[in-house]
């Protein structure tokens, strides 16, 4: 028998909108998959490609980066540097044979706690239709198996 | 000083059952035993408690811990605590972490317990390879401004105003429109002491008008609120002029407005169905007014009228509602003994003290109570004779009643201002699913907002009534109160440094910096720490990896991707190598 594929997100929120958002879900208890692992930076502008591409090399199978709606950065433009930064990312990624729908950037403000759930079942689901990162395989061969 | 092994204490918190109702704290607690760099793991009921706080200061004592992770809530409120506990225990407030189990775990994996405890041991994971790699820091201090903004000139913002000047600090109250009094100017007397509402608004305004430390600025509007707490910079708008001013913190008290029930109950259709509001204003004209507008014979109020509703934002009751109707009720029945009143509900909630004794005596006065479902609400149809026939299902009687009234009234909740959004985007501050602002802490810090420096009372809160709105205006003058007391406070130490060996003046920080932190100094980057506030932009930019972002550096940031989902036994991630050649921008 094969277990259903669980794929594994990481997700960078900012620590203004998207991390309150994120525990505004919880407050209000709603509920999504356990798939998310969430760093928190003080800015969606702190997100780093390096971090980023370090997250797929390390077997990951999509990076949710989400930060304050346009116009509403509590660092004023902090978001439009990270929206750069992610369209950019998906070039490279691309490039690399990573489908670029395995890095998504989505604005979520601190009042925003269920699209906060419904963007992370999307992306789970979106994930999980794309199957395991080429690079998951490789990387599971160094550690032990789930 | 040599720097000494990481020495890393875990505080697993069960919060009650928050957590540990579904995440099984004992694994999490044994598992994190066998992380690297942890010399000590125990679990607590409440870790926030004062016992908590106290195991926590005495583990730092006896295992010589320099690192200390707290699993349980969001930093968001808990941080500061369990920082001064570190501090009182000698640890640098900086060298503290929290691993979110409840917001990020527990309470959104409530029916996946397994899956929740795997997950909140890769939470704490992380956070401990985090901890490792944090450094101290030392918090600098900015001055305060000893003057506060307030924005709005209700009852709420009038009483904090004057509860803050009389304390010596000098306050700007701004109201849009050109009279102070808010909601307060629209009703006619008070529950429970029926206190003629004007009495008491009048004396309030006389003294925020005669008051030295006042400067009351009506018919103005908020253009735009810049800087950080104590150095606020506002701008405001009255007929086109703009006036600029400096405070240290920012009061909301905008209010609320009473929502207007269009398409219900013939409310836009007939002039006898009015809103508790529209009600007020008939009885403010006084009884020999409304005796010449007409005498009622039967008069049904309707309860819960657009609120309570199944989904956002309505969904909340707006908690006044009740004694409003029975406050009404009691005077319509004063002025005219003969008439008959109805009070059609789904829940009469008239909490707390002298609220339901209210009640009481609105029953024995004959006032009569009618239950009715919200799957059979009411129904209002108009008579030939100007009346309106209201049927109701009695539910407990278990039998319709036909009712011909002269007046209807719909008690309907309070709303938000449609400006709200507006500001509170103008002060990056949230709005709830209610659309009500939204509180940092429910319990905690019911009056703050996330954001130092500003506050939330009254009704731009969610619906109260005076006292209650009262009790946050002078709540929120004391929270306001103490940065602007102390006239100073400390900042987070969370700014960019620059490396100036590795800064080749490329001058993509500055460029990019959204508050000019950034200045190329003989061809190198300097910080300007005042004026940096932390967000990294420019760290994630520099091509040369010359900026460090203090408390969010690449080590720590890198130590929390790497053990994610890390499936094999857990070692120290090794600090990624920090050399050039960097992608981005």
């Amino acid at each position: 028998m094969t277990e259903q594929f669980e794929p594994r997100i990481l997700g960078f929120l900012c620590n203004w909108c998207s991390y309150a958002g994120a525990d505004l879900a919880g407050v209000s208890r709603i509920s999504y998959p356990t798939n998310i692992r969430i760093i928190r930076t003080m800015c969606s502008g702190r997100v780093d490609p390096l971090h980023v591409l370090e997250a797929f090399r390390q077997g990951v199978d999509g990076v949710l980066v989400t930060g304050c709606h346009p116009g509403d950065c509590h660092y004023i433009t902090g978001n439009y540097a990270c929206e750069k930064r992610v369209n950019f990312l998906k070039d490279v990624l691309a490039q690399v044979g990573i489908d670029p729908r395995r890095l998504r950037l989505e604005w979520v403000s601190a009042s925003e706690g269920g699209k906060f759930a419904k963007v992370v079942k999307e992306m789970i689901e979106e994930v999980r239709k794309l199957g395991p990162s080429p690079l998951r395989k490789e990387r599971q061969e160094e550690t032990v198996a789930t | 000083m040599a720097e000494q092994e990481p020495r890393v204490g875990v505080f697993v918190c069960h919060c009650g059952i928050n957590i540990g109702g579904v995440v099984n704290i004992p694994q999490v607690v044994k598992y994190v035993k066998t992380l690297p760099n942890v010399a000590y793991a125990e679990d607590n009921i409440y870790t926030c408690s004062a016992e908590g706080i106290d195991k926590i200061k005495a583990a730092i004592k006896e295992h010589s811990l320099n690192r200390v992770v707290v699993a349980s809530c969001t930093p968001r409120t808990h941080e500061p605590l369990f920082r001064g506990a570190c501090v009182d225990a000698g640890v640098n407030p900086y060298l503290f972490e929290l691993a979110n189990i409840r917001e990020h775990c527990s309470w959104v994996h409530m029916r996946e317990p397994e899956k929740a405890t795997e997950k909140a041991k890769d939470i704490v994971r992380m956070a401990v390879a985090r901890a490792s790699f944090l450094k101290p820091q030392e918090e600098s201090e900015v001055p305060v401004d000893p003057t506060a903004l307030i924005i709005g000139g209700g009852i709420s913002g009038i009483t904090s105003s004057l509860c803050l000047a009389n304390q010596g600090f000098k306050v700007y109250l701004v109201e849009k429109e050109p009279e102070l009094g808010g909601m307060l100017r629209k009703i006619y007397r008070l529950y429970p002491t029926d206190e003629d509402a004007s009495k008491v608004l009048e004396a309030s305004i006389r003294a925020v008008r005669n008051h030295k430390n006042i400067n009351i600025l009506t018919s103005t509007n908020i253009k735009s609120v810049d800087g950080y707490i104590g150095n606020f910079e506002i701008t405001a708008l009255k007929d086109n002029g703009e006036s600029k001013f400096k405070v240290g913190t920012v009061i909301v008290a905008t209010g609320a407005v009473e929502f207007k029930p269009v398409g219900m109950y013939g409310y836009d259709k007939y002039d006898r169905v009015l809103t508790q509001v529209d009600l007020e204003k008939v009885l403010q004209s006084g009884k020999s007014d409304v005796d010449k507008f007409f005498k009622p014979q039967r008069v049904a109020m309707i309860q819960c009228v657009g609120a309570r509703e199944e989904k956002p934002p309505r969904a909340y009751c707006s908690r006044i509602c009740c004694m409003v109707a029975v406050k009404n009720a009691m005077l319509l029945k004063e002025w005219y003994p003969e008439s008959e009143v109805y009070i059609i509900y789904q829940d009469m909630q008239t909490y707390g003290k002298d609220y339901e004794e209210h009640h009481r005596k609105a029953r024995v006065a004959d006032i009569k109570f009618i239950n009715y479902t919200k799957e059979n609400p009411p129904q209002v149809v108009p008579l030939p004779d100007n009346r309106l026939r209201v049927t109701v299902y009695h539910a407990l009687l278990g039998e319709k009643r036909e009712l011909d009234c002269d007046l209807v009234v719909l008690s309907t909740p309070l709303v938000q201002h449609e400006s709200a959004r507006e500001l509170s985007k103008m002060l990056k501050v949230p709005l709830g699913q209610d659309e009500f602002f939204l509180e940092a802490h429910v319990k905690l810090r019911p009056v703050d907002f996330a954001t130092d420096g500003i506050y939330v009372c009254g009704t731009a809160h969610g619906p109260k009534d005076i006292g209650e709105s009262l009790s946050q205006a002078y709540a929120v003058s004391s929270r306001a109160a103490s940065p602007m007391a102390n006239r100073k406070v400390r900042t987070e130490a969370i700014t960019a440094v620059v490396d100036r060996d590795r800064c080749v003046g490329c001058r993509m920080c500055e460029r990019l910096c959204p508050f000019g932190a950034h200045r190329i100094e003989e061809g190198k980057s300097t910080v300007i720490d005042a004026l940096c506030k932390g967000c990294g932009v420019c760290a994630a930019a520099c091509l040369r990896r010359a900026i460090t972002m203090r408390h969010f550096t690449d080590d720590q940031i890198m130590a929390e991707v790497k053990t994610a989902f890390l499936t094999k036994a857990p070692t120290q991630p090794e600090a990624p190598t920090n050399v050039g050649g960097k992608i981005g921008e």
